[in-house]
C-alpha cells in the first residue's frame, strides 16, 4: 500500500465527513455561507474532523510505540490498562479538583495513565511466561481492575452517568471550545518521530540497545510518557476508543515492517482514515441518529483483531 | 588489550565469578570454554558492560570500563548475545544500519551507508538484504547480526555462543567469518563456545572456566589434552591429531 493512496483516502473521507450531518451543508454552500452554516462548519463539523484525525493517528502511534517497547504485538493503550488508568485519573480530578481547568485535569489523567502503564510494565517484567497472547490478557484484566475501582468510586459519589460518557468514545459531543486540548498530541507525535530510531532499537531489547550505546531506560521512560500524555488528552476530549492502538500498527507492520521511521507515517494516516471511516459509518447507519465511535470501532476492530490472531496462528505453524 | 583483574560477581548467594584475572590480546580469537554454569556468559557480559561487576577491575586499552561513556564504548566494543532474537519485523539492511547508531545517532551519513554496504557484502547478504529477518534461516539471521557488528566497526567483538542452533555447515561458515575478521580486518574476537572442536580448530587462545574460576588457559595445543579436559569437564576424552588440528572424541 502506498502512502499516497492513504492520503487520498483521508482527503476524500474528510470531505465526506464535513458534509454529512443532520443540518444541510453542501459543497456549494461553501461559496455562500450563511450565518447558520458557517457556525455548523466552524464550531461543529471542522472540530469534529480535526479531533477524529488527531485521535485516530495519535492513539495508533501510541499503540505502535507500546508494542515496540514491550516487545509484544498485542500490547496497546487498551490492553495495558493505560486508557482505564487515564479514565480513573479524570474521575479523581472531577472529584477532588472539580473546578480545575481542563489542563490540570489532563495532567492528573496523565499522571494516572503513566502510573498505570509503568505498573503494567513492572508486572510484565515479573511474568515468567512470556506468551504473546498471555500478556495482553493480563493487561486487559489489569485494566478491568482499575476500571472497577473507578466504577466503585463513581457509584459512591453518584458520578456513574458522567463516567459513562468517557467510557464511550464519542465525537458527536465535540464542539469548538471543548476539544482544543487534543492539539497537545501534535508536538508529542513530532517528538515521537524524532525518537523513532531509538524506540526501534529499544524494542530490540535492553542488551541490544546497550551494545549500541543507547540509554535504554531513558528511552523507555520517554516513550511511555508520550503514550500516557497522548492517551490522557484523547480520553479527556473524545473518550475511549478500543482496539485502535492494537489493530492499526499490526496492519501496517504486515506490509511495512517494524522500522518505526518507515511505519510511523503509515500508522498515523491509516489510523486517521480508519477512525474517520468508522465515524462516517456510525453517522449514516441509523441516520439521523448516531452510533458512538467506540461501538463502531469496537465492532470492526474486534473483527480485525480476531483475524490477526488467527493469521498469526496460521503463520506460526 | 582487555585486562580483567580480580573480578567477582554474585547472583543472590551464588558466587558465579570468583577472582578471575585474564588478559585478552589484540588481533586474536579468544574462546571461553567450560561446563554449563561455569560463568562464561557472565564474564563476557561484564566485559561488555551489559551487567555490573561486584568487585574487580576491567580495562580496555588501559581505560577503566566503568569510567568510560556508554556511547564511546559502543564504538570500541560490541557484543552479540543469543537473546538478541527479536520479534520485530526488520529487513537485514535495516538491522545492519543500526550498527551505525553509535556514530550517527540515527541520522546516517554517506560514510555510514558505505559501512553498511561493506558489511552486507562482507557477509554475502546482498541477495537477501531487503528480506525480513523472520523469513530467514537461523544461519542467515546469525550472519545478519554479525554484519551489524561489522558495521558497528568496533575493535573488540564479543559473541555469546554464536553457533547455537546452527547446523554444521552454517557453524563452519560463521567460524570462518570470525577468523577472517581477525586475520583480514585485524579485529579482536572473544567467544563463548560449547563445541570444543571448533574452539580447538579456530581459536588462538582458550580460557577454561569452572565454577566461576579460571582453571587453565593457553593456546589450543596446550589446552586440548585429555588430562586438561578431564580436569575441566570431569569426563574422559580421546584427543586425536588430524591435519595439524587436535580433535576430541568423546561421543561414546
Amino acid at each position: 500500500m502506498k502512502l499516497r493512496y492513504l492520503w487520498i483516502a483521508l482527503f476524500v473521507l474528510s470531505v465526506i465527513s464535513i458534509f454529512v450531518g443532520v443540518q444541510d451543508l453542501t459543497p456549494l454552500d461553501l461559496f455562500r455561507l450563511g450565518d447558520g452554516q458557517s457556525l455548523i462548519l466552524l464550531s461543529s463539523r471542522l472540530p469534529r474532523l480535526i479531533s477524529i484525525i488527531i485521535a485516530g493517528s495519535s492513539i495508533s502511534i501510541c499503540g505502535l510505540i507500546m508494542q515496540q517497547l514491550s516487545r509484544n504485538k498485542f500490547v496497546s493503550p487498551t490492553t495495558a490498562g493505560t486508557m482505564d488508568a487515564a479514565r480513573l485519573g479524570v474521575l479523581v480530578s472531577l472529584l477532588i479538583f472539580a473546578s480545575a481547568s481542563p489542563l490540570i485535569k489532563m495532567l492528573i489523567a496523565f499522571a494516572f495513565a503513566l502510573g498505570g502503564t509503568l505498573l503494567f510494565m513492572k508486572i510484565l517484567d515479573s511474568i515468567k511466561m512470556k506468551d504473546t497472547i498471555f500478556i495482553p490478557l493480563v493487561g486487559l484484566m489489569f485494566g478491568n481492575i482499575i476500571s472497577s475501582v473507578a466504577t466503585f468510586i463513581a457509584y459512591k459519589y453518584d458520578l456513574i452517568q458522567n463516567m459513562s460518557s468517557w467510557l464511550h468514545g464519542d465525537f458527536s459531543m465535540i464542539v469548538s471550545g471543548q476539544f482544543e486540548l487534543i492539539y497537545i498530541s501534535i508536538p508529542l507525535l513530532i517528538f515521537a518521530y524524532l525518537f523513532a530510531d531509538k524506540f526501534t532499537i529499544a524494542g530490540m531489547g535492553e542488551e541490544f540497545a546497550k551494545n549500541l550505546g543507547l540509554n535504554y531506560q531513558q528511552v523507555v521512560r520517554i516513550g511511555l510518557a508520550i503514550v500516557a500524555m497522548v492517551t490522557a488528552s484523547v480520553v479527556l476530549t473524545v473518550g475511549m476508543i478500543p482496539f485502535l492502538g492494537l489493530i492499526i500498527p499490526n496492519i501496517v507492520s504486515i506490509y511495512q515492517g517494524d522500522h518505526l521511521k518507515k511505519s510511523l507515517s503509515h500508522t498515523a494516516v491509516l489510523g486517521a482514515v480508519f477512525v474517520l471511516f468508522c465515524d462516517i459509518l456510525g453517522r449514516i447507519v441509523i441516520y439521523p441518529y448516531e452510533i458512538s465511535i467506540s461501538l463502531t470501532v469496537g465492532i470492526i476492530g474486534s473483527g480485525i483483531f480476531i483475524y490477526l490472531l488467527l493469521r498469526r496462528r496460521a503463520y506460526d505453524t | 588489550m582487555i585486562r580483567v583483574n580480580h573480578l567477582f560477581k554474585k547472583y543472590g548467594r551464588k558466587q558465579v565469578i570468583e577472582d578471575v584475572s585474564i588478559q585478552i590480546e589484540k588481533g586474536k580469537i579468544t574462546s571461553f570454554i567450560g561446563p554449563n554454569g561455569a560463568g562464561k556468559s557472565t564474564l563476557l557480559s561484564m566485559i561488555s558492560r551489559l551487567i555490573a561487576k561486584d568487585a574487580g577491575e576491567i580495562t580496555i586499552d588501559d581505560q577503566d570500563l566503568t569510567k568510560s561513556k556508554n556511547r564511546d564504548l559502543a564504538k570500541k566494543i560490541s557484543i552479540l548475545k543469543q537473546s538478541n532474537f527479536t520479534t520485530l519485523r526488520l529487513t537485514v539492511r535495516e538491522l545492519v544500519s543500526f550498527g551505525r547508531f553509535p556514530y550517527s545517532q540515527g541520522k546516517l551519513t554517506e560514510t555510514d551507508w558505505k559501512h553498511v554496504d561493506e558489511a552486507i557484502r562482507y557477509l554475502n547478504l546482498e541477495d537477501i538484504q531487503h528480506r525480513y529477518l523472520d523469513q530467514l534461516s537461523g544461519g542467515q539471521q546469525q550472519r545478519a547480526y554479525i554484519a551489524m557488528v561489522v558495521a558497528q566497526d568496533t575493535e573488540y567483538i564479543l559473541l555469546d555462543e554464536p553457533l547455537n542452533n546452527l547446523d554444521m555447515k552454517h557453524a563452519v561458515q560463521i567460524m570462518k567469518i570470525l577468523r577472517r575478521l581477525v586475520d583480514d580486518l585485524g579485529k579482536t574476537v572473544v567467544i563463548v563456545i560449547h563445541d570444543i572442536n571448533f574452539a580447538s580448530c579456530y581459536s588462538d587462545h582458550i580460557v577454561a572456566l569452572k565454577d566461576g574460576k579460571v582453571v587453565r588457559e593457553g593456546a589450543p595445543h596446550e589446552m586440548i589434552h585429555s588430562s586438561v579436559l578431564k580436569e575441566i569437564y570431569n569426563m574422559d576424552f580421546n584427543v586425536e591429531r588430524f591435519n595439524n588440528h587436535r580433535i576430541c572424541l568423546y561421543y561414546t
